[in-house]
C-alpha cells in the first residue's frame, strides 16, 4: 500500500465539505484508512468484553446482544463520572474555531475530522436520548438514533483522533475533543470494538511488562546487544542492573526504546548518561513499559497497567522513579498516576543524588522526567560535553503533544539541546510548543495497515519540518517521545527525505565526554562523525 | 435549509405574539404570564444545569497546558497559561471569560496543493464574538431603566456613554429630534448578523450548523430589530411600557392600554430567548466557568488529588504472578528472582491477579 502512495495523491486534498449532510454520509472502510480489529484472545486475556472475530469491511459487525443498552448505560454512567464529558456534550456552540486545528482534518479534508464534528458524532446520540430538547425535537435539535451505522462511524473516526488536544487549545470553552474521544473509545470497548494495535499491546503489557510481549530474558539480551554497541562506538563497557532491590532509583522507559531504531539509540543514551554520573539505579523487566496503552482503552485499564510501576518501585525499595522519553507515558504520569494509584508513600520526594536538586514539582508522584533531570545536571555543570560532535547535525525539536498540552514541558528539552549541539533551529511558531502538531500516529494509531492515514495526519508536522529543512538545512528531528521515534522515520521519508529522527538523550550521549572513552569516531548509530577538519562538516544532509 | 427553518420559527413566534395581542387580546398572557414563566425558567433552568454539571465530579486534573510548567527555579514558568497555583488559574479564567483569550489565539489554515500548509492569525471570530457579547451585556444593563425607579445613576451613566458614540440616522422615516441610536443595540444587531453571515459563508461552519445554531441568532436579530423599530420608527407609548415593566419588576403587574403589539413581539422574543437558554448551547454562558481544561491548576505531580469513584483497589498482574510465569527463563538469564526455582512438579495455582 505504501508504495502506491505519492505526495501528489495525498497533496490533492479538498477541504470543502460535500453537499450531502453529515448524518447521511457514511464512512468507507478503504484499506489504509481503517485499523484492524482486535484479536479476540487479547481481549480475553485482560477480561475485556465483546471478544469475537469480526471484520470492519463486512456489513455485519456481530455486535454483542443488547449492544444499544450497553452503550446507553455506558454513556449515562460516564455522564455521572466525568464533568468534562457532561459539560462538553452541552456547551459547544459549533463556532468552528477548532475545525481547522486537527491534523487529520488538514491531511484528509474529511469534515468529520473537524474536532467539533467528531464530537457531534457522539453528541447527536447524547442529544436524542439524554436531553429534553432532543427528546422532543429529535433531528431538528441535532439528535439521531443510535444505530449500527453510528457505531461503525464511531469506530472509524474515534480511531482517527490521536487525542492530541490541539483542538482544545483553541476552543473558547476549552472543550477537549480528546476527552470525548477517550470516552467514546471506552464505549466502543464495552462492545469489543477495539483495534488490534491497542488491544494486543495492552494484553502484552499486562502479562510481560512490555507492549511487544517480549519475555524477561529477551529484554535483557536486547539491552546487552546495545551495551556491545556502546562499547564498540564509545569504548566504554557498561554493566547496568535489572530488578535489583535496594537501588536508589527505578528507571522506567517505553519498551520501544529497547527494541527498535531509532529508539535504541536513545536507550543507549540513557545508559551512557547514567554511567557518566554514576547513578545508583535499576531497570525492571516486570515494569518495563512506561507507555500505557491502557490509556487508549479505558481509565480502568490505564490504572491497571500504571499500577505496576508503583508496585515495582515498592518491591525493589527504591527512593523514587525516573521516567524516560515518552509522550503518553508522561501524560498519564502527570495527569493521572497519583490519582489512580497514589499515594506513593513508600517513595521519597525525588532528589537528584548528583546535584542535590529537590524536584518539588514531582513531590507527590515521586517521578521525574529524564529531560528535567538532564537539564538540571547540565545547569549544575555535572556533565562533560563536547557539543561539536553534533556539528554535522542541524537539529530541530518536536514538542510531543502529550508533553506539551498535557504537561507543559517546553524549556527543558530546548535547554538540553542547546547545550549538546551547536545548530538548533525552531520550526515555525504556529507549529511548536503548545501549538505543536501531532506526529499523526499517537494514541495507538501507529499500526502498519494505517500508513496512509498516518501520512495524512502527519502532514502538518512534516510540512513544518520541511520549512526548516529547506531554510536551514535541518537534518535531524529530535523529540522526547517513543511513538514519535517509532513513526517519524516513515513520515520523514515520505514528506521530507533527508531528515533523521533522534531522541534528545541520544544527542546528549553523542556529546558526552565519558571517562575512559575512546576517540569517538562513530556516533551511536555506527556512523562516522565528520571531524572538524572535513570541509563539508556541518554541510551534509 | 436549517437557516430558513430557524428564521421561519422566529417569524412565526413574532406573528403569534402580534396576533395574540392585537387580534385575540391576550395581553395578560403575553405581557405577564409568559414573561414571568420565561424568567423563572431561565433562573431555575440555569441553576439546575449548573448543579447538574457540578454533581459530576472532576476525577482527574486535565488542564490544557498552554505554557511552560513550573519545574526548576531557573526555568521561567508561565503561571497563567499553565497555572501552578489557584491564583494563576483564576487569572486564566478571568482572561478567558472577559477577553476570550483562547479564541484570540485563533489561526486560519491556508492550504495549498503541493501540499503546502501555512497558518495565519484569524481574529474576526474573536472580534465579532467579543463585540457581540459586550454589546449584549450593555443592552441588557441599559434596559434596567425600564425596571427601576428612580433609575440608578450608573444605568444613566452607561446609557450616556453608550450614546456618546451615537449614530445619527437621518432618513425621511425618522423624525429629527428622536433619541440617537444607541451604539450597543446597533452593534448587537450587527454582530449577530455578522455571526450569521459567517456561519453561512464558511463552508465548514455551514456544514456543522444545526437549526439550534441559527435559531438564537435570528431570535437576537429579531429582538434587536423590534427594539430599534420601536425606538425610531413605530410610535410606542414609552410611558405605558415603563408602567408595564415596572409592574412586572415590582410583582404587581399592570397592563396599560395603548401599548403597541410591536412591544409584545419584542417582549415575547425576549421571553423565548430566556426560556430557551437553559435547554440549549446558550448554557455555555455558565458552563465556561466549569470547564476542567481551563479552571484547574496543573499541579498533579506535586499534590495528590483524589478520584471520588475510583476507590476500590485495582486488580493488576503482580510481580509474583509474573515471576511464576517466567521464573525459569529469568534464572537462566541471570535475573534475580524472589522465589528460587524449586524441584519439578511444583503446583502453582496462583491466578495471577491480586487486589
Ligand atoms: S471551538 Fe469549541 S465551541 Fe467552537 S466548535 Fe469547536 S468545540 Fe465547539
Ligand atoms: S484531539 Fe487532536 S486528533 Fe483529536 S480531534 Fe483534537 S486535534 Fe484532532
Amino acid at each position: 500500500m505504501a508504495t502506491k502512495l505519492s505526495a501528489d495523491v495525498l497533496g490533492n486534498i479538498d477541504h470543502k465539505p460535500p453537499k450531502q449532510g453529515w448524518m447521511d454520509t457514511k464512512p468507507e472502510f478503504l484499506p489504509g484508512t481503517y485499523l484492524y480489529p482486535v484479536n479476540p484472545e487479547s481481549l480475553k486475556a485482560i477480561g475485556a468484553p465483546g471478544a469475537r472475530e469480526w471484520n470492519p469491511t463486512e456489513s455485519d459487525w456481530k455486535l454483542p446482544a443488547d449492544w444499544q443498552g450497553t452503550i446507553k448505560a455506558g454513556i449515562k454512567d460516564r455522564l455521572n463520572r466525568f464533568r468534562s464529558f457532561k459539560l462538553f456534550m452541552d456547551i459547544c456552540v459549533r463556532c468552528g474555531a477548532c475545525a481547522d486545528k486537527c491534523h487529520f482534518f488538514i491531511g484528509t479534508g474529511d469534515p468529520k475530522n473537524m474536532p467539533v464534528l467528531r464530537a457531534e458524532l457522539l453528541r447527536s446520540v447524547y442529544r436524542q436520548d439524554f436531553t429534553a430538547l432532543g427528546k422532543v425535537f429529535k433531528k431538528m435539535a441535532g439528535g439521531r438514533p443510535l444505530t449500527e451505522e453510528v457505531i461503525k462511524e464511531w469506530f472509524y473516526y474515534f480511531f482517527q483522533c490521536t487525542e492530541c488536544r490541539r483542538c482544545s487549545l483553541f476552543c473558547p470553552y476549552g472543550i477537549d475533543t480528546a476527552e470525548i474521544t477517550i470516552i467514546a473509545r471506552e464505549l466502543l470497548n464495552l462492545i469489543g470494538c477495539q483495534i488490534d494495535w491497542i488491544g494486543t499491546p495492552v494484553a502484552n503489557c499486562n502479562r510481560t511488562g512490555n507492549h511487544l510481549g517480549l519475555q524477561p530474558h529477551t529484554y535483557k539480551e536486547n539491552v546487552e546487544y546495545l551495551l556491545d554497541d556502546i562499547e564498540e562506538y564509545a569504548g566504554v563497557r557498561i554493566e547496568p542492573s535489572f530488578n535489583r532491590k535496594g537501588a536508589e532509583i527505578l528507571f522506567v522507559t517505553p519498551s520501544g526504546d529497547v527494541f527498535a531504531e531509532p529508539g535504541i539509540f536513545t536507550f543507549m543514551g540513557y545508559l551512557m548518561l547514567f554511567e557518566h554520573i554514576g547513578l545508583d539505579y535499576t531497570w525492571s523487566t516486570y515494569a518495563s513499559e512506561g507507555g500505557n496503552f491502557g490509556f487508549f482503552t479505558s481509565h480502568e485499564t490505564m490504572r491497571k497497567l500504571n499500577r505496576k510501576m508503583y508496585a515495582e518501585a515498592e518491591r525493589l525499595g527504591v527512593k523514587w522513579i525516573l521516567g524516560g522519553e515518552c509522550g503518553h507515558m508522561w501524560r498519564v504520569v502527570n495527569q493521572y498516576m497519583d490519582t489512580l494509584n497514589g499515594p506513593a508513600t513508600f517513595l521519597e520526594k525525588p532528589k537528584s543524588p548528583i546535584t542535590g536538586t529537590v524536584f518539588d514539582n514531582a513531590a507527590s508522584t515521586k517521578m521525574v522526567h529524564i529531560t528535567e533531570f538532564t537539564a538540571d545536571l547540565i545547569k549544575n555543570n555535572k556533565l562533560k560535553l563536547d557539543p561539536s560532535r553534533n556539528d554535522h547535525l542541524k537539529v530541530t525539536f518536536h514538542d510531543s503533544c502529550n508533553v506539551a498540552r498535557g504537561m507543559g514541558m517546553f524549556e527543558e528539552p530546548r535547554y538540553v539541546l542547546q547545550n549538546v549541539c551547536n545548530n538548533f533551529y525552531e520550526m515555525p511558531p504556529q507549529t511548536t510548543r503548545e501549538q505543536t502538531f501531532c506526529c499523526g500516529s499517537g494514541s495507538g494509531l501507529n499500526a502498519g495497515e494505517y500508513l496512509e492515514m498516518r501520512l495524512r495526519g502527519g502532514l502538518p508536522r512534516a510540512n513544518a519540518v520541511k520549512a526548516v529543512h529547506e531554510e536551514h538545512g535541518v537534518n535531524m528531528l529530535s523529540c522526547v517521545c517513543a511513538i514519535d521515534r517509532a513513526v517519524f522515520p516513515a513520515l520523514m521519508d515520505f514528506w521530507v527525505p533527508g531528515v533523521a529522527v533522534a531522541g534528545v538523550s541520544e544527542l546528549v550521549a553523542n556529546a558526552l565526554v565519558m571517562d575512559g572513552e575512546n576517540e569517538r569516531e562513530y556516533n551511536l548509530r555506527g556512523e562516522e562523525i565528520p571531524t572538524a577538519g572535513d570541509d563539508d562538516a556541518g554541510e551534509e544532509e | 435549509m436549517n437557516v430558513i427553518i430557524s428564521l421561519l420559527a422566529v417569524i412565526v413566534l413574532g406573528v403569534i405574539a402580534y396576533v395574540g395581542v392585537e387580534g385575540a387580546g391576550l395581553r395578560v398572557l403575553f405581557g405577564v404570564i409568559i414573561p414571568y414563566a420565561a424568567v423563572l425558567t431561565f433562573f431555575v433552568g440555569m441553576v439546575y444545569r449548573v448543579i447538574d454539571w457540578a454533581k459530576s465530579p472532576v476525577p482527574f486534573r486535565i488542564p490544557t497546558t498552554a505554557g511552560q510548567e513550573k519545574s526548576m527555579p531557573w526555568i521561567k514558568p508561565q503561571p497563567i497559561e499553565n497555572p501552578s497555583t489557584r491564583g494563576g488559574a483564576i487569572v486564566r479564567m478571568i482572561l478567558e471569560v472577559a477577553l476570550f483569550r483562547s479564541l484570540f489565539r485563533n489561526m486560519k489554515l491556508d492550504f495549498r496543493q503541493g501540499p503546502k500548509v501555512r497558518y495565519s492569525s484569524e481574529k474576526f471570530l474573536w472580534l465579532f464574538a467579543i463585540l457581540f457579547h459586550y454589546s449584549f451585556l450593555v443592552t441588557l444593563l441599559r434596559h434596567l431603566r425600564f425596571f427601576t425607579d428612580p433609575i440608578p445613576a450608573w444605568v444613566v451613566g452607561l446609557e450616556s456613554i453608550d450614546s456618546m458614540f451615537k449614530v445619527e440616522v437621518m432618513t425621511p422615516v425618522i423624525e429629527i429630534g428622536l433619541p440617537a441610536l444607541l451604539l450597543s443595540g446597533l452593534v448587537l444587531g450587527g454582530m449577530a448578523t455578522l455571526l450569521l453571515v459567517r456561519r453561512l459563508w464558511i463552508p465548514q461552519v455551514r456544514y456543522i450548523s444545526l437549526p439550534a445554531d441559527y435559531f438564537p441568532l435570528w431570535l437576537i436579530i429579531g429582538i434587536a430589530i423590534t427594539g430599534i423599530l420601536m425606538r425610531y420608527v413605530i410610535r410606542v407609548d414609552v410611558v405605558g411600557i415603563k408602567e408595564l415593566t415596572m409592574g412586572l419588576a415590582t410583582l404587581s403587574p399592570a397592563l396599560p392600554d395603548g401599548v403597541s403589539g410591536w412591544f409584545f413581539v419584542h417582549l415575547f422574543l425576549v421571553s423565548v430567548l430566556f426560556a430557551y437558554f437553559p435547554f440549549s448551547k446558550l448554557t455555555h454562558m455558565a458552563g465556561v466557568f466549569l470547564s476542567p481544561t481551563r479552571n484547574l491548576v496543573n499541579n498533579s505531580r506535586a499534590v495528590r488529588h483524589v478520584n471520588p469513584w475510583m476507590t476500590e483497589p485495582v486488580k493488576y498482574h503482580t510481580y509474583a504472578a509474573y515471576e511464576d510465569d517466567f521464573r525459569e527463563l529469568m534464572v537462566e538469564a541471570g535475573l534475580p528472582v524472589d522465589k528460587e526455582l524449586e524441584p519439578e512438579d511444583e503446583s502453582a495455582d496462583d491466578k495471577g491477579e491480586k487486589e
